[in-house]
């Protein structure tokens, strides 16, 4: 396999809450450059694996996980590698749009700020304006810098986070159902941006909106709930995205997304 | 004679509705008791400062720099009295607003559910320990260990007093802060970790500010409590009226000043008598201002998150 | 854009390491705020406690004050503090749970419950010694009570009401409301919705807040200062109309005293004290677990 095409890699990764297994057994590799879809029936642990690749199911006390997760071929899991480096790598968009309660300006450029940005004022505005750019916002914004971020309305809430999210340029964007807070047309337009992005960033997003992933994602994992008492979620089904809607080799797929489970 | 549910259900309908009218009207009447009590509080004090100002001019009051309306020739400038008290209130700011807020950082952002279930009571033990308990430990206890630091300590001081209050009212600044900071929605510390922050930078960088106003409320509460608080300056903080910057020396605040009157036997219509509700009329307004104050930043600026 | 680079990246690394340790030395100052507390709570109590152990004994609850330490005791403090505590309870229990139950169950949402409630919340924030003022100006001279214990009650009824009415309301609140519409779909009129129902469920958290209040008003000392409650009383008191001292008061004046056998019996007094509102607070504990219904 060339190291260099795929950007993350799990390994016989499992995902405990205390005793209890929520993510059994995945084994899949993320290709760079590309949008990786998670999806499945409510409950099956689509976010807590999307949260394994930041390590953010650390902040829950009782959370573990074995095996690895391989980023650039280098487990993050490892104990000598802290959490923050990781997270400054592998950036994450919420479902619930959460800027912090600072201008727009200072939402995206606190995280340059900690992250060791040293430099002019200027070239900071440079940077929160590429930001801005990239995340398809500036024009909407550019006068009104200094206005509260949530004076913006919901969708382009979203698009600040993804502004400030991808300001400290990471390598890969994790988005935890992105636009299911968002109406139609907000969505429509977080999905652009996504197909804009994946230029520049490799992007992994977990939704529930089968049609959504079938629009915008290059590669699908189907996750489902198997197990002795079926309470564990694994990926039953990794390929490209239109081979997973068009010919899934698995039967449990097949009935999710022609909508006859889940 | 056959009685109809009708009739029998509107007889005792009348019955109920009787006794509702009258559990309302008195337990409205009880309600009503708390306005009376604020309007008999101002009633109280203005009747005697209205006829204190009938014999002391209000500018003396608010300018001259010597108190000493129990002596042969009385002055009754009100300075030395405010200043007593704001310089330990400041002090015991001092000590409450740093340790109150890093307890309250501690609490929220650091400790565990169960580490906070076992240190937020005990600290709030400290708020539950009466004044004259604080007033022995800041004579009997800070005093001299102050005087082994600093020789010059008169025996009667501000410092002992502030120290004592400053760990009184912690547990307030702790409080009130905690609940400000723990009211900070999960989903802005997870934004903030999510983009390589570490816990101390989420905590005094984003939810700190973001719980500001509650912190805010939480000090001007603090310093409202500091400024009326009696037993403790009234046993440890002395009885000298003056103007001075100097934590070490002897000083009278506003409260301590009304129990030494207190304590004498003050015939009710000499001048003494009236200048305690004059005095008393001053601290009323001053908490009264800064209550509102609280009020309304928690109201203005109450943050919002979504 | 991207290129292929590990996650260790030196100058971010160089920085980092700055980043934790701030973040640790912060965590350790954090934790060293809260132990102080603490440490300060156990001095205080430490103290107290060897100061006042000497001085312990029956002594303290058979004899009255006296110019000699030896002889000295708490028998007309506690007394009054018994005598004052039972008739403010008298007092301020029924008004302030009928208070809020007032405003909790059936004030309207108009000016005048706002009004009530404004003034509810800032009494609770005015001095102690405001109080005092307020009794000494009202009922020790106006009504012509003089500094009698019922004047005394009157006061620290009107200072403990709005913790009384503070903790009905938090109590009734949490009533859920499935019981509520229950009773009133059998056709109830509000009044019996909150008398057979919401009041019986609330009662534990009311009884605590009850007894709350009152271990806050056992130790205040200022506002009866000031209606004159004196520092030297040697009789048992017998009735609202005698004059009185309390035991807050009584530790007030023997710290007061310049000597040092004096402080020691403070510090016994203080010991009482505190005893007394351990077992206040444990009480009000031990009833609101006990006696809460679990929905």
């Amino acid at each position: 396999m060339d190291n260099n095409h795929y950007i993350l890699e799990t390994q016989n990764l499992n995902i405990y809450y205390g005793n209890f297994l929520a993510v059994k057994d995945v084994n899949f590799k993320v290709h760079r450059h590309q949008i990786t879809a998670i999806i499945g029936p409510s409950g099956c642990g689509k976010s807590t694996l999307l949260r394994a690749f930041n390590r953010m199911n650390e902040l829950v006390p009782s959370a573990r996980s074995e095996g690895k997760i391989l980023f650039n071929g280098e487990d993050i899991y490892d104990p000598s590698i802290d959490p923050v480096e990781v997270r400054r790598r592998i950036g994450m968009v919420f479902q619930k749009p959460n800027p912090f309660p600072k201008s727009i300006y200072e939402n995206i450029a606190w995280g340059l700020k900690i992250n060791g940005f040293r430099g002019s004022k200027s070239e900071l505005d440079d940077l929160v304006e590429q930001a801005l750019r990239g995340a398809a916002l500036w024009d909407e914004v550019k006068d009104k810098l200094d206005q509260s971020g949530l004076s913006l309305s919901g969708g382009q809430q979203q698009r600040l986070c993804i502004a400030r999210a991808i300001a400290i340029k990471p390598e890969v964007i994790l988005m935890d159902e992105p636009a299911s807070a968002l109406d139609p047309i907000a969505t429509l337009k977080i999905e652009d941006l996504m197909r804009e992005l994946k230029e520049n960033y490799t992007i992994v997003i977990v939704t529930h909106n089968m049609q959504e992933a079938a629009r915008v994602s290059d590669y699908t994992a189907m996750m489902m709930l198997t197990g002795n008492e079926e309470r564990s979620g694994t990926v039953i089904e990794f390929d490209r995205t239109d081979l997973i809607f068009t010919r899934p080799k698995d039967k449990r797929t097949e009935d999710y997304i022609t909508g006859r489970f889940g | 004679m056959t009685t109809t549910i009708k009739s029998l259900v509107s007889l005792n309908h009348q019955k109920r509705n009787r006794e509702r009218v009258l559990v309302r009207a008195l337990t409205f009447i009880f309600a009503f008791v708390s306005v009376g009590t604020t309007a008999g509080i101002i009633y109280e004090l203005l009747k005697e400062t209205v006829l204190f100002f009938q014999e002391v001019s209000i500018i003396e009051f608010f300018t001259d720099t010597r108190w000493t309306p129990l002596f042969a020739s009385k002055r009754f400038g009100v300075l030395p009295l405010v200043n007593g008290t704001l310089l330990v209130a400041a002090g015991a700011m001092l000590v409450a607003v740093p340790l109150g807020l890093l307890a309250a950082i501690f609490l929220s952002e650091y400790a565990s559910e169960r580490l906070r279930k076992i240190l937020k009571p005990i600290l709030e033990i400290l708020a539950g320990i009466p004044t004259v308990v604080y007033g022995y430990f800041a004579l009997l206890f800070i005093t001299p260990i102050l005087q082994d630091l600093f020789p010059q300590t008169q025996i009667f001081n501000a410092a002992s007093a502030s120290i004592a209050m400053g760990f009184m009212i912690l547990p307030l600044m702790a409080s009130v802060s905690e609940d400000a900071l723990s009211a900070v929605p999960r989903s802005l510390r997870e934004a903030a970790y999510a983009m390589g922050a570490t816990k101390f930078e989420t905590a005094t960088q984003v939810v700190l500010p973001a719980a500001l106003s509650g912190v805010a409320a939480a000090f001007i509460l603090a310093v409202s409590r500091a400024i009326g608080e009696t037993m403790i300056v009234a046993i440890a903080a002395g009885q000298q009226p003056k103007l001075t910057l100097n934590p070490l020396e002897s000083i009278e605040t506003m409260t301590a000043y009304i129990v030494q009157v207190s304590l004498g036997d003050t015939p009710h219509q000499s001048i003494a008598y009236k200048t305690i509700f004059a005095v008393g009329m001053l601290l009323f307004v001053m908490t009264l201002v800064m209550n509102i104050v609280s009020y309304f930043i928690t109201k203005r600026f109450r943050e919002r998150y979504e | 854009m991207s290129t292929t680079t590990l996650i260790r990246d030196v100058n971010f690394e160089r920085d980092l390491s700055i980043r934790k340790i701030k973040g640790k030395i912060f965590e350790i100052l954090a934790f060293f705020a809260v132990l102080l507390g603490i440490a300060m709570l156990l001095t205080l109590l430490i103290d107290v406690f060897f100061d006042g152990l000497p001085w312990l004994s029956t002594r303290l609850f058979t004899e009255f004050p006296s110019r000699f330490p030896e002889k000295a005791g708490l028998r007309s403090a506690l007394q009054g503090s018994i005598w004052l505590m039972v008739l403010t309870a008298a007092m301020a229990v029924p008004i302030g749970i009928g208070a809020g139950v007032y405003l909790e169950e059936f004030a309207p949402q108009n000016r005048i419950t706002r009004f009530i409630e404004i003034n509810v919340a800032n009494l609770a924030g005015v001095p102690s010694i405001i109080y005092g003022l307020l009794g000494l100006g009202l009922f020790v001279r106006q009504l012509g009570l003089g500094r009698t214990l019922i004047a005394g009650a009157m006061t620290m009824a009107l200072l403990v009401l709005p913790i009384i009415i503070v903790t009905t309301r938090e109590a009734i609140r949490a009533v859920p409301r499935s019981i509520r519409q229950a009773a009133l779909a059998l056709g109830a009129t509000d009044w019996e919705v909150s008398r057979d129902h919401v009041l019986i469920y609330s009662a534990p958290a009311i009884m605590t807040g009850v007894i709350l209040a009152m271990s806050r008003a056992i130790g205040e000392t200022a506002p009866l200062i000031t209606i004159g409650a004196l520092t030297y009383i040697a009789f048992d008191p017998k009735g609202p109309f005698d004059i009185f001292t309390v035991l807050p008061i009584q530790i007030f004046n023997w710290v007061s005293l310049p000597q040092s056998s004096f402080h020691g019996l403070a510090a016994a007094g203080i010991i009482i004290l505190l005893l007394v509102l351990l077992s206040m607070n444990a009480l009000a504990i031990w009833l609101r677990n006990r006696l809460i219904i679990r929905w």
